[in-house]
């Protein structure tokens, strides 16, 4: 390992981010990147654990722990304290083919369950990724690799987020002749328009796209199937399908005025937004416009974030956000001892760019919808809250109570509703394929993400629910060996 | 004999494992006088050696005594004639007498007879009648009574063809071998007992399954007066168990050996190769009716004594055969004679040493002498009288002798000879002996012109070089991972050593695991373990031989200038240019008579096993042929592995051509040389050494180097880190053999000291012979799906762009690497349950270690519990509490974990009522003292290691339990170092040293050489602690069981079988992962031999390594355990999260760590080892209620409540096979299965309890002075510990004033004088002593002079024995006359004169002053890390034979210390009387000069640097912590490193 005593020596550096009082006003990245010789000291803090649970990705109560891709973190971050950048690279890549979005994007549950949190700040192995990776697309480094040899089999991937494109990558890799359907204008899925430019630009998933593309990975868009694109067409056309399609059916608020103009699914917001920024710069009008407007985003997760990101850049009045759990503490509870997933209180890129605008965190904890209040026209005018207390009933459960008293009455013209997803869209390819669910409704795989129909696999959130995109790597790298082993009885692959 | 009583091998028992060793003596009259005193004093030496031997579980069953004399002509000859038949005896030489031993069945006795006489008649000589020897079997006991064979003796006369005596004594042998091997193709009853103890015209042996004091009981002729010889060599044995062998008794027909073969499979198997070659002009047709030479079925002694005798018969001098067998350490000596060390390189070139710990007495009737092995690792002494008597053996005081008659007293001193020759009346001294025999031919002229190092061979036309498109490819052929790239190969090449690891290890054994393993992992170092000690290769590099030589071997009986052309090595390992230049040795000119021939070690992989096979058929006939094609150098080569052929795994391909020659009988025509990309750590290239390969070539490590070096993972350049890597690589190989107590790599070669674990007996006969293998598994099958796997990762059909190496994973978990017991989510769930108390939790994280349904790791793991009883509620299963005393932690030290971490382990056990454990590194006193919460810091254990740290009379005194560690589960046979920027002052002050200065455990005991020695340890201890249960620790390998009987008889309570998956602070990763095997095996044998033999019942037994769960203790206990150690598990329950940095001091959670800031991060608490404890014990009640058992005690050894899991369908595992692990000897009822008796120390009739202790009674109980004169004997040994520990019991560390109880001694001392001897006591012996005087002294006095009637020079004749003043911390000791070797070994803290020292004299010495007012040995000061030593250096040789690796040598100039010097001779002569130091006190400033003070470098800087501190105003505390960080700092120049 390279500095034994390193942990002892460096503080923890994190990329402060660009001010986030100049960052809204544009949509360019909002991070910035530490200097090469921090990220060497950065490296050296990592301690080259004789049992590295970053590296290892598990679920403790309910939270990931530790790298669902397995990411060689010990490795690399070894490589780049020496300032071997370029085996850095090599190791990076082993085990995951979208560095440079999982080092922008991934909540880095890794970090979370790093064995220097214990007692320290973890190392900061997600600006060491990200690093990796940016420095490898400098240097040129990363180019298109084609496969050796075809085998002939072909396979179509249905979806093309995270799970869809490594699936497509090691498919492809393998030898097979890979196409991926995606039923949007674009490449990319999720990485394309569910997450916001700023904190993924999107050349960047182009670019990656366009490596996939030159390997020989071909791409269809505004192929639905099941709806322009006959699923039986599909399944004739494949020696094996792959679908990828995510859990796009977003979870709704059943209350009173749910109806009202104004009201929308925070993936509706995001992509209209991403769209008409790529098309047109905003030309084209075709987007939901925060600007001058009370906002209020339902929901305290990252898409909640992401909207409260977009609404400030829209040039929104005013913003509120909320959560229905409490505030989460800002050191680790007792019952969220290390390495499980720290439910702590963070300060994500929107809250603070919201805090340095409106002078504080725009969450409301706590905080139920009750009803919408119409303005007469058709659309939304004000919002009713009220808050709740956990508390814990017989079985250990903790069951919400109202507050007497915390009625409250917010003004709002547009509300995004960001609370998350319920599972695959059903109807259409599911249902034409007949392939079997599980109990939460996604479609049930087996160890090889092989569905009940044969030759027919499922990945990424379509199988696994809502979840990260370093779960989506990780299920769509799953997939491919799955269907490399159903072509070939065997499988190489990684 | 009515039954074949010795038990044959069943279940782990293996009777090849037996040890045995003894005390050795003898007596001859120097002028060759015979007389019946002589045979009496023989007897007598016998009687004083009793505690040398042992019984085992039936007091009156010896383990053997016997005598060999000369042929008592007068007496034969009247007994002869009153025997049954009348026998007329011709005169003395004309006829030969055997010892015959025959089997009871009167048929089977008649045909042995019968056929004996047969024999005779045929070699044309004349059978003059046998002779019943009248016997009194009375006082036998009933074992050795019913193995009892008769016995005979058989009268031959010589005839008139032969023309002298030596022609006859060769005829005799040749009767022998002939009688023998006929004997053994008979088909009838009890042949295996037919023996001959002795055939010859000179000699007989008189010898059985006897105590010694049964000898003359049993043996009527002996109590004869008319039996008379000039000369008695006696042997009393100590077994490791007690099975009935009366053949197995000492003498042999030339021999009587204490100690032990370790090379005896290598040596043995070179023998049979090198028969076909033997030619003897003496023996002429005859020689082939003696073949095979040696007795395969006898002992390691027995086997020396068949080849030392041939080698005498067929024409050399006995010295001359001694020399050639156990040759003294030559090639480093500084100051050996060209001529002897050419004679020693010569003879190097016939065969290879036996090496091993060796006192061997031998005689051929007119000569008799003795030798010592090379490291000296036997007591020998002898009196020389003044009127021709001498007397040596094992200890000096075995024969009562006036002093005044007596002349010399000496030693036996490492590798020398010591030869009385009664025909010239005189002895004849090593120099002598030796110079004479290097004279006796031009041995330097043969060597020059024949003896060619690898160097001076021809250049090569080109060497291969490294192809770095293709490394990566190979490196998948040969299952390379990045781990070993940045774990192995890249650190041996940047620091020239192996790595270093931390924690034990927790991944499955080879044949358990997913992954293909290479062949190698499959196979388990052996290692030396009480019955032979290690060696410490890096301190006692004078004894070490690394060099070797390849090429044929010509004829052993009758060499020429021609046998020794062969070429020589320094290092096994041959870089590619080395093996190019054997490559091209065509026979032609410039080829030295060399040829060689490259075959390729290949096959087609895809044809499976039956491609191998026939692979390595065509290899081996492939060799065939090229031994007849007159090729003497055989290259087996798998570079030319492709996408068709994979290599042969190279130790397959080694070991199977090895055995092949061997059976051929051509072995030892040709160097066998192997070219492997397979080989890159130690173990591999030991292993391939093990099994025959001379010198190997690992070009793939090479390349890899390269490749690192390109891309930037390695620095330096490539030659370099070739060097490096090399050089690692020979120090690894030469740890691996120094485990096993094997000093030279000659003797190693082809040694197998391996057992596997995992391959199948057919595979293992057919390739691997004779290694033990008793799990069954894999064969030829698995093996190549194992390489056809790696193949095709290497040569996929469909390639991947862009491919790298695998992570591996052995060492540091991966999640898809090797799987580990100890992973995230049990680390999680176990700190979670205990942190939490929340016992569900725990039943998770036991589920996950327990449930090995998905990942195989551990043996257990593949057994079910299976229940034939009924259930029994859990309220009436025995009380938690009752099972919590049996459990215990590990033996971690301090200084090793941080004191938070051992403090908390202790608090938790001692609440449970459990008992936790010191380790080797000593204990604050002030633990002794309870806290104020109730709460008790000490540990329950003290552990006496090595390194005998903080070992006081007062830490040995507050044990309950003291554990003697002869192995660590991690890293058995070794010691351990801990660097000086470890050493705390904190840790310093319990270990009695210097903050700052590095400290070392050496890998042997110095007081434990064989078993009896452990037996005196543990005699010692248990009388400076009568209370205290005395344990043993042991590390499981096969052959432990016996070891285990061995260390029951030695009369331990307790024996611990470690795992060797155990853990460490910092062990090299080749012990971590290689040594050693699972506890279930080394625990299933124990307690089946302990079973057999009758012992168990009186011995705990104990198990640990990687114990986890409920499930593990219960496993345990059906296979024998009755008490359980824990110690990774604990460890993670507060708090470690096995990061494995132990070693590193950077433990970032604060267990393993001594930085102050980093031991703030330690957040462990008692309660959550408690309630890892009470959990584990909650498991085992709820099992013990499901199997049926209210007791732990019932299920010990129940092993048919476990089977092996039904249908395990894992493609390695399932040919497996538990069954000899859970056999259950067949013994009746009688017969104990766990503890029930108490062990018998005999304490009440020692000195102390009889004497001393009554005489103290006013000193101890009101401090009154006491003052006493006593006689004293070899017998009574460790004298005053007992009356010591008393008093450190009333009065603590600081014992009584000076002086207060005042003994005086007369006679000649037994082992131990003074252990342990607190302030207050002093000795003083008027005579001489045995080993070990003042070992542990802790504040007492001991003077020894010789007797005040004595005429010869006090300072020139030995007074005590070896290891005087082993691990001493306080006190003060003067002895007027010479000590033996290693003389205040790792003293860290008494004062001593002495006025002569043997060799390693202050060894690791820590603390202290030591005065030498004479010679001194070899070695002087090798490991001394502390302490200053004074040499009166009068011949100005001595920095010659200091070993100046860590010391300075200075004139004594400082006033101050001279006046100390001047003080402590002044006491010295004061106290002693002695002449010498008068001599110089009268003159003193004329000896001033001659001084040497010598003073560990680290120890002066450390010293100065706290004085400076001092000056500038720091109290001695800040001091000490001052200089520790200036020294930490500066790591250039830390010690030990």
């Amino acid at each position: 390992m390279g500095k034994l005593t390193g942990f002892m020596e460096f503080e923890r550096r994190e990329d402060p981010g660009r001010d986030p009082r100049t960052r809204v006003r544009d949509w360019k990245e909002f991070h910035d990147h530490l200097p090469e010789a921090t990220l060497k000291e950065q490296g050296a803090r990592c301690m080259d654990c004789g049992v590295p649970f970053c590296h290892t990705g598990t679920l403790l109560a309910g939270g990931a722990s530790g790298c669902p891709i397995n990411n060689l973190i010990p490795e690399w971050n070894d490589l780049v304290y020496r300032g071997q950048w370029h085996e850095a690279l090599v190791r990076l890549h082993k085990t995951n083919n979208f560095p440079e979005f999982t080092g922008r994007v991934c909540p880095a549950p890794c970090e979370g369950s790093c064995v220097l949190g214990i007692s320290e700040p973890a190392v900061s192995i997600k600006s060491i990724e990200c690093a990796i990776v940016d420095k490898g697309f400098e240097e040129g480094w990363i180019v298109a690799e084609a496969p050796l040899k075809r085998t002939g089999k072909t396979v179509a991937v249905v979806g093309s987020g995270p799970a869809g494109l490594a699936c497509a990558a090691q498919l492809n890799r393998a030898g097979h002749t890979v196409t991926v359907f995606e039923r949007d204008d674009r490449i990319g899925g999720l990485l394309m328009y569910g997450i916001p430019p700023m904190k993924l630009e999107k050349h960047l998933v182009d670019r990656r796209v366009n490596l996939l593309a030159e390997e020989g990975v071909k791409f269809v868009t505004g192929a639905h199937i099941g709806k322009n694109y006959p699923t039986d067409k599909l399944r004739a056309s494949f020696d094996a399908v792959v679908l990828a399609g995510g859990a796009t059916a977003a979870r709704d608020l059943p209350v009173e005025g749910r109806n009202l103009g104004g009201v929308h699914f925070a993936m509706e917001f995001l992509l209209k937004s991403c769209k008409s920024l790529l098309d047109s710069n905003f030309a084209d009008g075709q987007y939901l416009n925060a600007k001058g407007k009370n906002v209020i985003v339902i929901g305290g997760g990252d898409t909640g974030t992401d909207c409260v990101g977009t609404s400030l850049r829209h040039g929104c009045k005013s913003l509120v956000q909320f959560e229905i759990l409490p505030r989460p503490p800002t050191l680790r509870a007792d019952d969220n001892p290390w390495p499980q997933w720290p439910r702590i209180y963070k300060l994500d890129y929107g809250q603070e760019e919201a805090a340095a605008l409106f002078g504080a965190d725009p969450r409301q904890y706590v905080t139920v919808t009750k009803g919408l209040v119409g303005d007469g026209a058709g659309n939304v005018k004000a919002l009713h809250t009220v808050e709740v207390d956990w508390v814990k009933n017989g079985d250990g459960r903790f069951n919400m109570k109202e507050k007497p008293g915390s009625e409250r009455v917010w003004p709002a013209e547009l509300v995004l509703l960001a609370m998350g997803f319920v599972g695959p869209e059903k109807p259409g390819l599911l249902a034409d394929l007949g392939v079997a669910l599980d109990g939460r409704g996604n479609v049930a795989v087996d160890r090889e993400k092989a569905t009940s129909v044969p030759g027919v696999f499922a990945a990424g959130d379509m199988s696994r629910g809502q979840s990260l995109i370093v779960w989506a790597i990780a299920e769509g790298r799953a997939a491919a060996r799955g269907v490399d082993r159903y072509l070939m009885g065997e499988t190489l692959l990684p | 004999m009515k039954e074949q009583l010795n038990p044959t091998r069943q279940g782990l028992y293996d009777p090849q494992h037996e040890h045995d060793s003894c005390g050795v003596g003898f007596v001859v009259d120097l002028k060759g006088r015979k007389s019946n005193k002589i045979v009496r004093d023989g007897v007598q030496i016998l009687l004083n050696l009793e505690h040398r031997g042992a019984c085992g579980a039936e007091k009156n069953t010896g383990d053997g005594a016997g005598i060999l004399i000369q042929v008592p002509h007068a007496f034969l000859v009247a007994a002869s004639a009153e025997a049954k038949g009348r026998i007329t005896l011709p005169a003395a030489g004309q006829y030969g007498v055997g010892m015959v031993f025959l089997p009871s069945d009167p048929g089977s006795r008649a045909a042995c007879e019968h056929l004996f006489e047969k024999v005779v008649r045929d070699e044309g000589q004349r059978v003059l009648g046998w002779r019943e020897v009248p016997v009194d079997s009375r006082m036998l006991g009933p074992t050795a009574r019913r193995s009892q064979p008769v016995i005979k003796q058989l009268f031959i006369a010589r005839q008139s063809s032969i023309k002298d005596d030596d022609a006859f004594e060769r005829k005799l042998y040749v009767i022998r071998r002939r009688a023998r091997h006929a004997v053994r193709r008979l088909e009838i009853p009890e042949k295996a007992s037919f023996y001959i103890a002795s055939l010859s015209s000179r000699t007989i042996v008189y010898k059985g399954m006897l105590n010694c004091d049964q000898l003359t009981a049993f043996y009527l002729d002996l109590q004869d007066e008319r039996v008379e010889s000039a000369l008695a060599l006696v042997h009393s044995r100590f077994s490791t168990n007690t099975f009935p062998n009366w053949s197995r008794a000492h003498p042999y027909r030339m021999i009587a050996h204490n100690g032990e073969i370790n090379t005896l499979r290598g040596n043995v198997n070179w023998m049979h190769a090198r028969e076909s070659m033997f030619a003897s002009k003496l023996f002429g047709d005859d020689l082939a009716k003696c073949i095979p030479v040696v007795d395969t079925e006898g002992s390691d002694s027995g086997m020396f004594d068949n080849v030392l005798e041939l080698l005498f018969l067929a024409g050399r001098s006995l010295p001359h055969a001694m020399m050639m067998m156990i040759p003294e350490p030559w090639s480093n000596h500084e100051s050996m004679s060209r001529a002897r060390k050419d004679f020693y390189e010569f003879h190097g070139c016939l065969m290879e040493p036996w090496d091993g710990p060796a006192s061997v007495a031998f005689t051929d009737g007119v000569r008799i002498g003795a030798t010592l092995d090379r490291n000296g690792l036997r007591p020998s002494r002898y009196y020389v009288t003044k009127d021709g008597l001498v007397v040596m053996a094992s200890e000096v005081g075995v024969l009562d002798i006036p002093p005044e008659r007596i002349l010399e007293k000496g030693r036996l001193q490492p590798g020398r000879m010591f030869l009385v020759d009664t025909s010239q009346g005189r002895i004849i001294g090593d120099d002598e002996i030796k110079d004479e025999m290097a004279a006796a031919a031009p041995y330097g002229q043969w060597l020059k012109e024949n003896l060619i190092s690898i160097a001076d061979l021809p250049k090569p036309p080109s060497v291969i070089e490294p192809d770095h498109d293709t490394v990566l490819r190979r490196q998948e052929a040969f299952g390379y991972t990045s781990e070993d790239l940045k774990v192995l190969v890249a650190p041996m090449a940047t620091d020239g050593v192996e790595a270093n690891g931390s924690m034990g290890t927790d991944t499955p054994l080879a044949v358990l695991s997913d992954k293909p393993q290479l062949l190698y992992s499959y196979f388990k170092q052996l290692f030396a373990q009480v019955t032979n000690p290690p060696v410490d290769a890096i301190r006692e590099e004078i004894i070490m031989a690394v060099d070797t030589a390849i090429g044929p071997e010509g004829n052993l009986l009758e060499p020429t200038p021609a046998s020794a052309r062969q070429i020589g090595l320094s290092t096994p390992v041959l870089r590619n240019e080395e093996l190019e230049k054997l490559r091209n040795l065509d026979g032609g000119a410039g080829s030295h008579g060399f040829k060689s021939i490259t075959l390729p070690a290949l096959y087609d992989v895809t044809a499976g096993g039956a491609g191998l096979r026939s692979g390595i058929e065509a290899l081996r006939s492939a060799a065939t042929h090229a031994i007849a094609d007159g090729n003497n150098i055989i290259i087996l080569s798998d570079r030319g592995h492709d996408r068709d052929r994979a290599p042969i795994p190279a130790l397959l391909a080694i070991a199977s051509v090895q055995h092949h020659l061997l059976r051929e009988g051509s072995r030892t025509r040709v160097g066998l040389v192997l070219e492997s990309g397979e080989p890159r750590e130690v173990h591999h290239f030991a292993l391939l050494l093990g099994y025959g390969a001379s010198a190997i070539n690992p070009y793939l490590a090479f390349e890899s180097l390269h490749d690192m070096i390109k891309t930037g993972l390695l620095a330096g350049d490539a030659e370099k880190a070739e060097q490096k890597y090399v050089k690692a690589v020979g120090k690894g190989i030469v740890k691996v053999c120094s485990k096993m107590g094997i000093s030279t790599i000659q003797s190693y070669h082809g040694a197998q000291v391996f057992e596997a674990i995992g391959l199948n007996q057919p595979f293992i006969d057919e390739y691997f012979t004779w290694t033990a293998s008793r799990v069954e598994g894999i064969g030829i099958d698995e093996v190549s799906d194992e390489v056809r796997q790696r193949h095709a990762r290497a040569f996929p059909a469909r390639p991947l762009p862009e491919e790298t190496l695998e992570p591996g994973g052995q060492y540091q978990y991966r999640r898809n690497g090797e799987f580990h017991l100890f992973n995230p989510e049990s680390i999680h769930k176990l700190q979670l349950a205990c942190r939490t108390g929340d016992f569900k939790v725990f039943k998770e994280y036991s589920r996950l270690i327990d449930d090995q349904s998905r990942h195989l790791c551990t043996l257990r793991g593949l057994m079910d519990l299976k229940s034939t009883r009924q259930p029994v509620p859990l309220d009436e299963v025995e009380p938690m509490e009752a099972i919590l005393k049996r459990f215990k932690t590990g033996a971690m030290s301090y200084g090793s974990i941080s004191k938070e971490a051992h403090e908390t382990l202790a608090i938790a056990m001692n609440r449970i009522g459990g008992k936790s454990n010191t380790g080797e590194g000593g204990e604050d006193p002030a633990r002794f003292v309870l806290d104020a919460n109730g709460d008790s810091r000490r540990s329950a254990i003290k552990q006496v290691a090595s390194g005998r740290f903080g070992v006081t009379s007062q830490y040995l005194v507050s044990a309950d339990e003291i554990q003697i560690k002869m192995a660590q589960g991690a890293k058995p046979g070794e010691g351990g170092q801990l660097p000086g920027s470890k050493v705390y002052p904190w840790i310093a002050k319990v270990r009695y040293s210097t903050p700052g200065v590095g400290l070392i455990s050496p890998p042997p005991h110095h007081d434990i050489y064989s078993i009896e020695d452990l037996a005196q340890l543990i005699h010692d201890l248990k009388n400076a602690n009568p209370r205290a249960r005395i344990s043993v620790k042991l590390v499981a390998e096969v052959g432990v069981g016996t070891i285990a009987a061995g260390v029951a008889k030695a009369h331990a309570d307790l024996v611990l079988i470690s795992g060797h998956d155990g853990g460490t602070g910092a062990s090299p990763l080749t012990s971590v992962k290689h040594a050693g095997a699972p506890w279930e095996l080394g625990l299933a044998e124990a307690h089946q031999v302990l079973v057999l033999n009758g012992l168990r019942s009186r011995i705990v037994v104990e198990t640990d390594g990687q114990l986890k769960t409920g499930r593990d203790v219960v496993v345990a206990a059906l296979l024998g355990a009755e008490e359980f150690g824990f110690s990774t598990a604990p460890l993670v329950s507060v708090g470690c999260i096995m990061m494995r940095v132990c070693h590193l001091n950077t433990c970032p959670v604060g267990v393993a760590t001594q930085n102050p800031e980093l031991r703030k991060k330690f957040t462990g608490k008692p309660e959550n080892a408690v309630n890892f404890m009470r959990f584990v014990a909650a498991e085992v009640r709820e099992l013990m209620a499901e199997l049926g058992f209210r007791t732990l005690n019932e299920m010990i050894g129940h092993t048919e409540h476990l089977e092996m899991k039904p249908a395990v369908d894992h493609w390695k595992a399932r040919g497996l096979d538990f069954s000899k692990i859970l056999y259950q000897p067949q013994v009746g009822p009688e017969v104990g299965r766990y503890r029930t008796l108490d062990q018998d120390h005999g304490l009440d009739s020692s000195l102390d309890m009889t004497t001393i202790l009554p005489l103290c009674e006013p000193a101890i109980a009101r401090g009154e002075k006491v003052a006493a004169s006593i006689p004293i004997r070899n017998v009574n040994r460790v004298v005053g510990t007992i009356t010591g520990s008393e008093i450190t019991r009333k009065y603590g560390p600081d014992g009584l004033p000076d002086d207060t109880i005042k003994l005086k001694f007369t006679g000649s001392a037994g082992q131990s004088f003074g252990a342990f001897l607190p302030r207050g006591m002093t000795l003083t012996l008027e005579g001489d002593a045995n080993d070990y005087v003042g070992k542990g002294l802790s504040g007492g006095r001991i003077i020894v002079y010789p007797s005040k009637e004595a005429t010869f020079a006090a300072e020139e004749n030995i007074l005590i024995g070896n290891v005087a003043l082993y691990g001493a911390t306080a006190g003060e000791a003067f002895f007027r006359g010479v000590a033996g070797e290693r003389f205040a070994v790792r003293n860290s803290g008494a004062s001593a004169v002495v006025e002569g020292v043997g060799d390693h004299g202050c060894e690791y010495m820590t603390g202290g002053r030591v005065v030498i007012i004479g010679g001194s040995g070899r070695n002087f000061a090798a490991g001394m890390s502390g302490g200053v030593a004074y040499v009166l250096d009068e011949a100005q040789t001595f920095a010659k034979r200091c070993n100046k690796e860590m010391v300075g040598l200075d004139k004594l100039e400082d006033p101050e210390e001279a006046k100390l010097v001047h003080g402590l001779v002044l006491r010295h002569a004061q106290l002693t009387g002695s002449k010498r130091a008068e001599e110089i006190l009268a003159t003193w400033k004329e000896w001033v000069p001659y001084f040497v003070r010598v003073m560990p470098n680290d120890y002066r800087r450390v010293l100065e640097t706290q004085k400076k501190m001092r000056d500038q105003g720091l109290s001695q505390e800040e001091a000490e912590m001052a200089a520790f960080e200036l020294n930490a700092k500066d790591t250039a120049r830390l010690g030990g490193k």
